[in-house]
């Protein structure tokens, strides 16, 4: 039960970051690096997949909202997909559907990019 | 049903995070928990040790942090104590995601995520010297 990883892969102009493993308050600082580095490279439009993510905590979602701000002031977004049913329960308990667009896969959230 | 009592203490570093959620996920597995109610568990649990590795000693790694698990007929009871500065359990409310963004507040949801992933939680709060978190998730839920 330890350890995360975040990967990178651009697809055309949308950064797509991979997750796995587990997110909790030690792992966040990794996550948040990622986004700080997208944002360094003004590559605001960033998908992220969470399809080999088994575990999120507050510590986690809290990255998300951390950087939501400057990226859509640039005229990106941060979207997400692949997410586990566990996974995207803990989103919606906390009402994240509200501010976030959620995909069931990743060609979907790409093609939203183009929308 | 065996009843179980088990006393932990940790350094208050989140570098134990994991070892905390593996533990009580044994635990509970061990107790009968399908693997919903285990998942809750240990997110209830790394919620309240993390608000403690977090917040109670301003993130100084040179405390610790309590865990208490009892098993017995009815469910699985966790006590998470700490000897910080404590914090004001009424003021908990449903985290509105748009009025924390725009107030720039990443976080506050720890506590939610508890009361609402566990069955009964009670706090007891005396700053400096013993603040306690205390969660119980039964069996079947009356």
């Amino acid at each position: 039960m330890t350890g995360f990883e975040v990967t990178q892969k651009m697809n055309q102009d949308i950064a797509v970051l991979y997750l796995k493993g587990f997110l909790d308050a030690h792992t966040a600082p990794d996550l948040e690096k990622a986004f700080k580095d997208l944002i360094e490279e003004h590559k605001y439009n960033i998908l992220v997949n969470f399809f080999d993510l088994d575990y999120i905590s507050s510590a986690g979602l809290g990255v998300f909202m951390g950087f939501i701000e400057k990226i859509r002031e640039n005229n990106g977004d941060i979207r997400m997909s692949n997410m586990t049913p566990k996974v995207f329960k803990i989103f919606d308990l906390l009402g994240f559907p509200k501010l976030y667009r959620i995909f069931k896969n990743e060609q979907e959230a790409l093609t939203s990019f183009t929308e | 049903m065996m009843k179980k009592h088990v006393h932990l203490q940790l350094p208050s570093h989140t570098d134990y995070l994991d070892v905390i959620r593996e533990f009580i996920s044994k635990l509970a597995n061990e107790a009968g928990f399908d693997e919903e109610n285990v998942h809750k568990i240990a997110l209830a649990l790394d919620e309240a040790c993390t608000n403690v590795i977090r917040h109670a000693y301003d993130g100084g790694d040179e405390k610790y942090v309590e865990v208490e698990a009892k098993v017995d007929r009815r469910g699985m009871t966790i006590t998470v104590s700490d000897s910080g500065r404590g914090f004001d359990p009424d003021a908990i409310e449903t985290p509105n995601i748009e009025k924390l963004l725009a107030q720039h507040k990443f976080g506050g949801f720890g506590l939610y995520i508890i009361k609402t992933v566990m069955d009964d939680v009670n706090f007891h709060i005396e700053p400096g010297v013993r603040n306690q978190v205390q969660m119980t998730k039964y069996f079947k839920k009356s």
